[in-house]
């Protein structure tokens, strides 16, 4: 969910330099990063996206973290099991406390998933637990069970929740909790690294918009006293001594630098101010290499960037619009347009999700289409044209407050040349109206698309975005075929098999290409000589525990 | 004189009325719904986003939105922003540091601008005059964020004299080089308008008068040339001052300068009515009193300036 619309860069990669520094101790080996003034307070259920995440991560501990590789490795869970898929039980590992000295149990992980899903508490991270038994009766989703209807007859939509906690959240004791799903879902855990699904001490419950202010986690970080936050500035964290999980830190500490841009941040850097930045500006996309050339990192992240081609346009459905996609698709030169405007900071699309994703494959069945080949694409647009005429121009909207004018001009172009008819990019003033279209299903034409990962699984790249009626799915794809496998995948008792169904899902799109992939974003970013040890993890965000100072 | 400046006082009631509430309609007005695009490509459900609208007002008409905006403010209440801080808080802190920002800029613009605009207008088509002439050329058509950009790089990465970006605090010394950034264009104009007004005044009357009667020539030159010089540049400075507090949303972007300007822009981006208003309402009010003090610095610059009742 991270909110791609306002800001984002990717990141994931391996590229440590290895060289062992030890923690001084004493308070010196503070690591100064980049980062974003979190858009709402620090709850972990109300963070969605980047700039909130990466604190949020730092100073709660989960069930489970994510090594670099996206692989979960056990936090505060010493196991997570179940025989069905659909019931599970969670087992918790002694010792753990909040910072508080308060310690974590099975109610701190559900107590706080409750909260978070419990529609009068409106998190933005609510839709995380629909798939937990009683979500709807939390979440408001249902119309009254009564069945009273308003003068037109539409049921009326009962105003307060039907409960208060969710049926399928169970303590069994101090160290256990049970969680029945509404369906089955292999790769379960996979979810549980996700900020959303942290734990919070009972004093959070008590007022939750001061504990947002100042929160209180079990992560490898703390805040560095009340004053720690210091808004539209900077965060100040400080290792937390009674952090018990695989992520300790080998720093004392880190100040993430709120930073309005990043060529400002990149400046920063460049003199000295800035130890890591997660990101590279477009100023410096042709010198980031030299500037610093041997702490740099660029290499495919879990972010997927496409267009979405609505469904209800005319000469857009059916045979016709199956026709015309495919030949759009194949008149887009991916690869000069990201070694071009991108200086190679994108990878050209291979499927619907990412290379950094198990499940990835290069080589999916009707994956040419996403290969330029001028001849095939003017010969199926001739095709098309065969069933019904295009007159018209082809438009691409996008969101003029986001960086996208230049690589939808690239596109259109390239359709432009290729298939000789009239194309345009459509520039919408702000993320906010183009939204609205979409939701709305006015759209003139296809429409940007981007998809950051929440959790490394493919399911996350799939279900939210093509499944008939899911709530990122503005176009209103809907495919039979493509619904079943998603179904088949989920119940499926392995995530090998899971896995299996999901790459077959893909193969269903790339018929159907309800959405033209066009490339990865990179995770790149940029690091000084001053620190040691920089990996980025699957989320494009730096390991920032494993950093050390020289 | 008291009399004139209560009655420009009391016009500062519509303007303020007026002001915020075509701002106000203009945010209201913004396409697309702030609270959806807030979560970006995957919202939370339509319940939890009905219920947040609720919570800022954003549900109901345009006119009631205002009206109880205005309610608020004048029981000290300003609203809040979408992350739950109370704008007022927001406000205490972006605007303490863009004043002290504004501050330097216009001591610089107006202390070195008048020397040199001076000195030039003194020696005119001397040496001086023309590199002045060419220097001030320049700097106005050199877009700011170029200027802001070079001397960054220049001062901050290559020659590590002054840091990159300013830190949180935002102490003076800090704002140094900010400030000159800022104070460029404005400090290229007062150096010509200060040049041609001076050259003008030298041939005047009322100095070959003084001349005549003997004064000297150091006297002459700062009490009858420059300070009747000055009525332009004053004009130019009070209309400044308002831009210096607003307008320097180019450079606080370049040293992350946490002040009025990117705050703004950010609340405009984010459609928050109560921010944006609260901020323009300020700035309304400072515009509106620096132009009331330029207008009686008139008075004290010009002997011929008075205020009739």
């Amino acid at each position: 969910m991270l909110a791609l619309a306002l800001a984002s860069t990717g990141a994931l990669a391996l590229s440590g330099c290895a060289s062992g520094g030890a923690t001084s101790g004493d308070g010196s080996a503070i690591i100064t990063t980049n980062g974003s003034e979190p858009q709402m307070s620090l709850i972990p259920t109300n963070t969605t996206e980047v700039g909130g995440g990466k604190i949020i991560t730092s100073i709660f501990a989960g069930l489970v973290s994510y090594s670099a590789s996206g692989e979960i490795q056990d936090e505060v869970a010493q196991s997570i099991e179940s025989d069905d898929a659909t019931n599970w039980t969670v087992t918790l590992n002694d010792g753990w406390t909040f910072t508080n000295d308060e310690p974590v149990t099975a109610s701190s992980f559900v107590d706080a998933w409750n909260y978070g899903a419990l529609v009068t508490n409106a998190q933005g991270s609510s839709g995380f637990f629909d798939n937990i038994v009683g979500y709807t009766d939390v979440a408001n989703t249902k119309d009254d069970p009564t069945g009273a209807t308003d003068d037109s007859g539409a049921v009326l939509q009962i105003p307060d929740p039907l409960a208060q906690t969710m049926s399928g959240l169970t303590v069994v004791d101090d160290t256990t909790f049970t969680v029945e799903l509404a369906g089955s879902e292999a790769d379960w855990p996979l979810r549980l690294g996700y900020a959303a699904y942290s734990p919070l001490p009972a004093v959070a419950f008590e007022d939750m918009d001061a504990f947002g202010q100042n929160p209180i986690g079990n992560g490898p970080y703390e805040l560095a006293g009340a004053d720690a936050w210091q808004h539209d500035v900077q965060i100040d964290l400080v290792t937390n001594p009674d952090y018990a999980g695989v992520r300790t830190p080998a720093n004392d500490g880190l100040t993430i630098i709120f930073f309005a841009s990043f060529e400002a941040a990149y400046a920063a850097l460049q003199g000295g101010d800035l130890d890591v930045l997660d990101a590279i500006p477009e100023s410096a996309l042709a010198n980031y290499e030299s500037d610093f050339p041997d702490t740099f990192v660029n290499e495919p992240a879990a972010v997927f960037q496409a267009f979405n081609m609505p469904y209800y346009l005319e000469h857009w459905s059916g045979e016709e619009g199956k026709l015309r996609r495919a030949a759009i698709s194949m008149a887009i030169d991916r690869a000069e347009i990201t070694d071009v405007v991108f200086q190679g900071t994108r990878t050209p699309a291979t499927d619907f999700a990412s290379p950094v994703i198990d499940g990835y494959s290069d080589s999916l069945k009707g994956s040419e289409v996403l290969e330029f080949n001028p001849e095939e694409a003017q010969a199926k647009w001739a095709e098309a044209d065969a069933i019904s005429p295009y007159t018209g121009t082809f438009d691409i909207a996008y969101n003029a407050d986001g960086p996208h004018q230049v690589w939808v001009d690239a596109v259109v172009n390239s359709v432009k040349n290729t298939l000789g008819i009239a194309a345009v990019g459509k520039p919408y003033p702000t993320f906010a109206a183009s939204l609205d279209d979409r939701k709305a299903s006015t759209l003139t034409g296809a429409t940007r698309a981007g998809w950051q990962a929440d959790y490394p699984s493919l399911y996350n790249f799939l279900a939210p975005l093509y499944q008939t009626g899911a709530g990122s799915n503005y176009e209103g794809y809907s495919s039979a075929e493509f619904d079943t496998l998603l179904k088949e995948g989920a119940a499926a008792s392995s995530v090998e098999d899971a896995t299996a169904k999901y790459v077959e899902a893909q193969e269903v799109l790339l018929q159907d290409l309800p959405t033209i992939p066009l490339w990865y974003q990179n995770t790149s970013g940029v690091w000084s000589e001053t620190v040691s040890n920089v990996e980025f993890g699957w989320d494009s965000v730096p390991l920032y525990f494993e950093i050390t100072r020289n | 004189m008291l009399w004139y400046t209560g009655k420009r006082l009391l016009q500062m009631i519509p303007v303020f009325f007026g002001a915020t509430f075509l701002i106000y309609f203009m945010v209201f007005s913004l396409p697309g719904d702030p609270i959806s695009a807030l979560y970006g490509e995957r919202p939370p459900s339509p319940a939890v986003i009905a219920q947040i609208r609720a919570e800022y007002n954003l549900d109901k008409p345009f006119v009631v939105q205002y009206l109880l905006y205005i309610g608020n403010f004048f029981q000290g209440n300003l609203g809040t922003t979408y992350s739950g801080r109370s704008v007022s808080e927001v406000m205490a802190s972006a605007f303490p540091i863009t004043a002290r920002l504004a501050m330097l800029a216009l001591a610089f613009e107006a202390g070195f601008g008048i020397l040199v605009g001076l000195i030039a207008g003194l020696r005119k088509g001397k040496l001086f005059d023309a590199s002045a002439l060419v220097v001030s050329l320049l700097l106005i058509s050199v877009p700011t964020f170029v200027v802001g950009f070079v001397l960054q790089f220049v001062f901050g990465v290559q020659l590590g004299w002054a840091r990159t970006t300013v830190s949180g605090a935002a102490p003076w010394d800090q704002l140094i080089l900010p400030a000159l950034v800022l104070a460029s264009v404005s400090f290229a104009y007062i150096v010509r308008l200060t040049r041609a007004s001076v050259s003008d005044n030298l041939n005047a009357d009322f100095v070959r008068t003084a001349t005549a009667k003997g004064i000297s020539r150091p006297r002459v030159v700062t009490v009858h040339v420059l300070r009747n010089s000055l009525v332009p540049v004053i004009t130019f400075l009070g209309v400044d001052i308002g831009s210096l507090m607003v307008g320097a949303i180019v450079t606080e972007g370049i040293f992350n300068i946490n002040g009025v300007g990117g705050t703004v822009f950010k609340a405009i981006r984010l459609g928050e009515g109560p921010t944006v208003v609260s901020f323009i309402a300020v700035m309304v009010v400072i515009f509106v009193l620096a132009n009331l003090l330029v207008d009686l610095l008139y008075a004290a610059l010009d002997p011929r300036i008075r205020y009739a009742k």
